[in-house]
């Protein structure tokens, strides 16, 4: 029996068995690795842990102490902690108030404020974090949310601390930092769990790890000796995948997209370039480094306070992404959450926002043509749902992002496709289809600009590498003088070395 | 059993079904409910919250808000009243009356939509001002119709159904099409679920916005219209409170205040149970003070079952 044993969880929603006959335990003071493709039934095991959720059979046992909890306030008391992608900090409250809500020192009502600093200082102390606990939570970086997230755990002196992809949105910096304070947790005898996309991250933290697919556990290994990547992809996917890039070369054509001396409010160093006809276009830099804040200008999304853009030579005037559309470029944004779905909508009506205005008689919707391109795009990009009258809030992230890429090639007379972020919390199948997607379409004659912070991706998929920094086109690079050094030192605000990161 | 019963209620139609049964109940047990007579009352009494509930439904669905309806139905009453009587012609009165109502629902849109201030807060004043000119057009006193042609709006009838009951309908049908049929009902519904995704779509979120309330300000013309007619007089005073009864009547269609979501069958059903509620009462001869307490009552019970079928469709 180990200290936190799962056995026989089993959770059905209406239409989708998400998770069935799954067990396996971890043992005391473990990293423990949790895998899988999106809508494999990681999150849902972790809502099942967090008292989130209740499964339907199967039972989770702490120290040979079975669990029954009635709310996450129960799973709290017990010592379990979960740490989501989306933290759960007040921003207008400081560190110190923060990690002390719903349990202030106080008596009679007043807050004992000596008292809450000396407990939160100490215990930010003994955990090695130093973050000034007088600040507001909305001054501080993601990165050093996360930390006051993971120092709410050990306040609250958590036996099991589940980390829900945490690194997603952390600079390498930051996830060194991390990982530093991950290794004293597990120094000081905590359950983790690491729930991540990113086998690097995995094979370097984790003790032992577990496979979801499809709601089954595939693989369990209580030790990572002698455990190939490979074999975890071909676990997670359930088939071989050689190459996940796929790169084909292609003849770049005429200049498509052309952006001249380009600013706004957030970019205030003017930014040039240009994007060809069957051509891909990465656009690399840290977090921050401007990358996003130019494709909103370039979609319209923000409004733009000088420069010129032209596609296939004539100028876009475009003040709003309405226009945009209707010049021909568009953007899926890197927040799918708050940019791109609309909630609450089927994924029918989701394709077809855009693209419905092509099939409509004096404001009146074609109900026909609608449902017939959400069918044609659901089958093209294989879009796994029951129907297409499924919410678009009950897919997983990488069928979100496909619905959002349907809405937008359901569109007539696309000539710039921009991607921000294309395959962020997308699992390894799906990102591959993504990739072969975005290749048929150079090859139909889009430019394409990829914007993305994993240098893999625009090493492996781009036929020319633009890098930012600190707001302004810091390099180009063309397919045959990729180097990851060359790359991350136009990347870096200063002149650190990049090997630091590099590693 | 249980089981089904459940499956039933917090289903797609549970209003529906709630409202049949509801229906059959008062027909059973109230004396003198199911009469042609009182049927038509009920309708009548209906009218006015039915009329302004059309857009309230739209504003509600795009994530707004609209509080200033009950002063504009008696500002557009008014002006329908003082402009017919001034002119002598009824229909110059009443394209007053609905051009008064556009341009107050417009200068609410844009005040919205274009300054971005919130959209409690700009119709909370905006309530304030219109009623404050419906007041000063008549130095506060109620002004009777020259006319007796402006009665006939109210009282005519065809095919034994007054003339009021029979714009609702058309209205009911009208923004029923608009909302399911349209790229404007669409879009209303996209920006609802969320605004910011709706615009990087390519939808027109301001003008969407605008549009939305200036067609609210056109509707409650034409209540306005209706009212002053079955009243006889424009009244400065009239409906006051109308906007609450209108977001009860949404609400308990279903229509979620989140946005998003929202359809005329529900609108139309939350309509309808105020009307009953109300009538049965009358009939029972409830005192008027708790019927307060019912109404407020019958709204918390929808709220509740809206949230258990949220949480029953699966909201993960």
């Amino acid at each position: 029996m180990s200290f936190l044993e799962f056995s026989n969880i089993t959770k059905t929603y209406p239409g989708v068995r998400a998770l069935s006959d799954v067990s396996f335990g971890v043992e005391k003071g473990a990293v423990h690795g949790l895998m899988g493709e999106n809508g494999a039934g990681k999150s849902t095991l972790i809502k099942i842990l967090s008292g989130d959720q209740h499964a339907d059979a199967g039972e989770i046992s702490i120290d040979g102490k079975v669990q029954a909890y009635a709310s996450t306030r129960n799973a709290f008391d017990n010592g379990v902690i979960v740490i989501h992608q989306e933290l759960q900090l007040v921003p207008e409250l400081t560190v110190a108030e923060n990690l002390s809500l719903g349990r202030f020192p106080a008596s009679a009502g007043v807050i004992a404020r000596r008292r809450m600093l000396d407990d939160v200082g100490a215990k930010l102390k003994s955990a090695g974090i130093g973050i000034d606990m007088r600040r507001k939570v909305k001054t501080l970086s993601i990165g050093e949310r996360q930390m006051v997230e993971i120092a709410k755990a050990i306040m609250l002196d958590a036996r099991v601390i589940a980390l829900d992809e945490p690194t997603s949105s952390l600079s390498s910096r930051e996830s060194e930092i991390l990982f530093a304070l991950i290794d004293r947790l597990r120094g000081e005898g905590k359950v983790i769990i690491y729930v991540s996309h990113r086998l690097d991250e995995v094979f370097r933290l984790c003790d032992s790890l577990t496979v979801l697919r499809d709601g089954k556990l595939a693989a369990h290994h209580t030790s990572l000796k002698g455990v190939t990547r490979d074999q975890v992809v071909a676990e997670m996917v359930g088939r071989e995948i050689s190459d996940i890039w796929g790169f084909r070369p292609r003849k770049a054509g005429e200049v498509r997209l052309k952006v001249d001396n380009l600013s706004g409010a957030k970019l205030r160093t003017p930014a040039s370039f240009e994007a060809r006809a069957g051509e891909i276009v990465g656009f690399f830099g840290l977090i921050g480094a401007g990358r996003s804040e130019l494709m909103r200008l370039v979609f319209g999304a923000d409004p733009r306070s000088g420069g010129t853009i032209a596609v296939d030579g004539k100028a876009v005037l475009a003040t709003s992404p309405h226009d945009a559309i209707r010049a021909g470029i568009v953007l899926c944004s890197e927040d799918r959450k708050h940019d791109g779905i609309i909630q609450g909508r089927s994924i029918e009506e989701n394709i077809n926002i855009s693209s419905r205005r092509h099939h409509t008689r004096f404001g009146v919707l074609n109900r026909a043509s609608e449902i017939a391109t959400a069918e044609t795009f659901i089958k093209k990009l294989k879009v796994r749902t029951p129907s297409r009258r499924q919410d678009i809030v009950n897919l997983s992230g990488g069928n979100q992002q496909k619905v959002i890429l349907g809405r937008w090639l359901s569109e007539q007379g696309i000539r710039v496709l921009v991607v921000d972020e294309p395959t962020r919390g997308i699992d390894v199948g799906a990102k591959s289809e993504i990739y072969e997607l975005l290749y048929q379409l150079a090859e139909d004659g889009m430019a394409i600009v990829v914007v993305s912070s994993e240098l893999p991706e625009v090493m492996g998929i781009c036929d020319r590498i633009l890098v930012m920094c600190g707001g302004r086109i810091s390099a180009e690079l063309t397919r045959g003088q990729f180097a990851e050094k060359a790359i991350l030192a136009a990347a870096l605000p200063d002149k650190k070395t990049p090997d630091a990161i590099a590693s | 059993m249980t089981g089904q019963l459940k499956k039933v209620l917090l289903g797609e139609q549970g209003l529906v079904v709630i409202f049949i049964v509801a229906f059959a109940l008062v027909s059973l047990l109230v004396p003198n409910f199911l009469t042609d007579r009182n049927m038509l009352g009920l309708l009548q009494s209906v009218v006015t919250v039915g009329i302004v509930a059309c857009t309230m439904m739209f504003c509600l669905a795009a994530r707004d808000f609209d509080l200033s309806v009950g002063s504009i139905v008696a500002f557009a009453g008014m002006v329908a009243v003082m402009a017919s009587n001034a002119t002598g012609s009824i229909l110059l009165g009443l394209i007053a009356a609905i051009a008064c109502g556009a341009v107050v629902g417009w200068v609410n849109g844009v005040v919205i939509a274009k300054f971005r201030i919130n959209a409690l807060i700009t119709t909370l004043a905006t309530m304030q001002i219109v009623r404050g000119f419906a007041l000063i057009s008549s130095d506060g006193r109620a002004v009777g119709i020259n006319s007796p042609d402006f009665y006939q709006l109210a009282l005519s009838k065809l095919l034994g159904i007054p003339t009021p009951i029979w714009v609702l309908a058309v209205l009911f049908a009208i923004f029923g099409f608009v909302l399911n049929s349209t790229v404007f009902g669409k879009n209303t519904l996209a920006i609802g679920g969320n605004p910011e995704a709706s615009r990087l779509a390519g939808v027109n979120v301001d003008r969407t916005r605008i549009w939305i309330f200036t067609l609210q300000g056109v509707v409650c013309g034409i209540a306005g219209i209706l009212l002053a007619s079955r009243i006889t007089s424009g009244q400065p005073n009239a409906a006051v409170g109308l906007e609450l009864s209108v977001i009860s009547a949404c609400v308990l269609g279903g229509v979620s205040l989140a946005g998003g979501r929202a359809t005329m069958s529900g609108v139309i059903v939350g309509v309808l149970i105020m009307g009953i509620a109300e009538n049965a009462m009358n009939l029972l001869n409830i005192p008027a003070f708790y019927q307060y307490i019912v109404r407020g009552v019958i709204l918390l019970l929808a709220v509740l079952l809206d949230n258990l079928r949220s949480s029953a469709l699966g909201r993960r």
